[in-house]
């Protein structure tokens, strides 16, 4: 049977996990050390905040479903995170707007969760949504910094914008599992948190001097587990301990 | 021998449970426990996490029992709740002074700094070696979740700050 509660659980802590791996890719390799540690300070809350989720959910799948069967035993087919997060680091202009583009979305979506009828839900949520401040405010003064920096730093960015605008779109297309949750009383159709968004983008763009991408064609699946190339390497490396020696622990 | 199970010998016992990451602040200094559930055969302790990832939680949970163990206390039970959500004015005012004393400067009050503007320099952290105010954030994240980077203008050193929360 479909579990469309589970299902956007599972959505909401893959997000968080796939995003989190891939900002910790730059452990040791930031630009600059401070940065270093930022990026991996956000990495370690969003883990954080997918460890609550994948707790969730298997208390609620049973049978003896646990935190770590769901991050590391489930194969591509079967995570739900949006295509964004999924894309590799790429340069330091693409992990800024990245974070960006998903902590004004997060942003969003907490608050709406907050208040949801479902209580862990909602607690995770009002958790997590502190964490999503800081991590809003400092990549909206990344992208600042680099879109109104230097002539490079602004064409970093503006390549960034290019590679990854169309990939937010699917942030607004709510699966099918959203809307049944929407009805239940939590959280919302995804297409209602676009406006603001869009309102969010559009004000960092302008003080960065960054141009708002006028239209574009927006891919989507993620949230189905149709992926992206990128996804079976990112879980191959992220799973490979697990796979090979089954139950080992730290 | 089993120690009779109060809320107040419980308490004695948790006020020399330390934060690993800061390790002179009691996780009864931090505010991270919620409650303490003394029942004929069990004695629950309620803790809140005060970061989701926070990487200590999992090793405050078992200090906690172990200490509990070793002072005579059986039958214990440690429940992790995420709401309400913790926040830097639950840090007792005895921590805040012990944090200080260690050179990391404790949290201001939450209605005082915590603010989303950005580029905004936070409200004059006092630096905790030379007590001057005229300090610079380096970085809004540091050594730990909970923590920012300072630098001292007066007396160049750096510092972390416990970010309020």
């Amino acid at each position: 049977m479909k579990n469309h509660l589970v299902d956007y659980i599972l959505h909401l802590a893959d997000n968080a996990l796939i995003l989190g791996q891939r900002n910790a890719e730059w452990c040791g390799h930031g630009p600059v050390l401070e940065q270093d540690i930022a990026i991996t300070n956000i990495s370690l809350d969003l883990i954080g905040q997918s460890r609550n989720f994948y707790q969730y959910a298997a208390q609620i799948i049973g049978n003896e479903s646990d935190e770590d069967k769901l991050a590391f035993l489930r194969n591509e087919r079967e995570f739900r995170n949006c295509l964004l997060v999924e894309l590799p680091k790429g340069d330091w202009a693409q992990t800024i707007l990245r974070q960006f583009f998903f902590s004004a979305y997060q942003q969003l979506l907490f608050t709406e969760l907050q208040k949801c009828n479902d209580k862990q839900i909602a607690a995770i949520a009002t958790k997590s949504l502190k964490e999503v401040a800081y991590h809003l405010r400092w990549s909206s003064e990344w992208v600042i910094r680099l879109g109104d920096g230097t002539e490079e730093s602004h064409q970093r960015i503006v390549d960034a914008i290019e590679a990854l605008w169309r990939y937010t779109g699917e942030l607004f297309i709510s699966a099918d599992y959203e809307i049944q949750n929407a009805n239940a009383g939590i959280g919302t159709d995804a297409g209602l948190l676009k406006p603001q968004w869009e309102e969010k983008v559009k004000e960092i763009f302008a003080e960065a001097t960054l141009p708002y991408p006028s239209k574009s064609y927006f891919q989507t699946g993620g949230k189905e587990g149709k992926h992206t190339e990128h996804l079976g390497y990112i879980l191959a490396e992220m799973q490979y301990m697990q796979r090979v020696f089954p139950g080992s622990e730290w | 021998m089993e120690a009779l199970a109060t809320i107040e010998n419980i308490k004695s016992v948790l006020d020399t449970v330390m934060d690993p990451e800061v390790p002179v602040l009691s996780v009864i200094d931090l505010g991270i426990v919620r409650d303490i559930v003394v029942a004929e055969n069990q004695t629950e302790i309620i803790i809140t996490p005060t970061y989701s990832g926070c990487p200590a939680m999992d090793v405050i949970r078992a200090n906690i029992k172990m200490e509990l163990l070793a002072n005579g206390f059986t039958n214990i039970k440690i429940t992790t709740v995420l709401s309400p959500a913790w926040t830097t004015d639950w840090m007792t005012e005895d921590g805040k002074k012990k944090l200080k004393a260690y050179g990391i400067a404790p949290p201001n009050p939450k209605q005082l700094v915590c603010h989303t503007d950005l580029f905004a320099a936070e409200e004059a952290i006092e630096c905790p070696h030379c007590h001057s105010y005229h300090t610079h954030r380096v970085s809004e994240f540091g050594s730990t979740a909970c923590k920012a980077l300072y630098v001292c203008d007066t007396c160049r050193e750096p510092f972390d700050y416990f970010k309020c929360h």
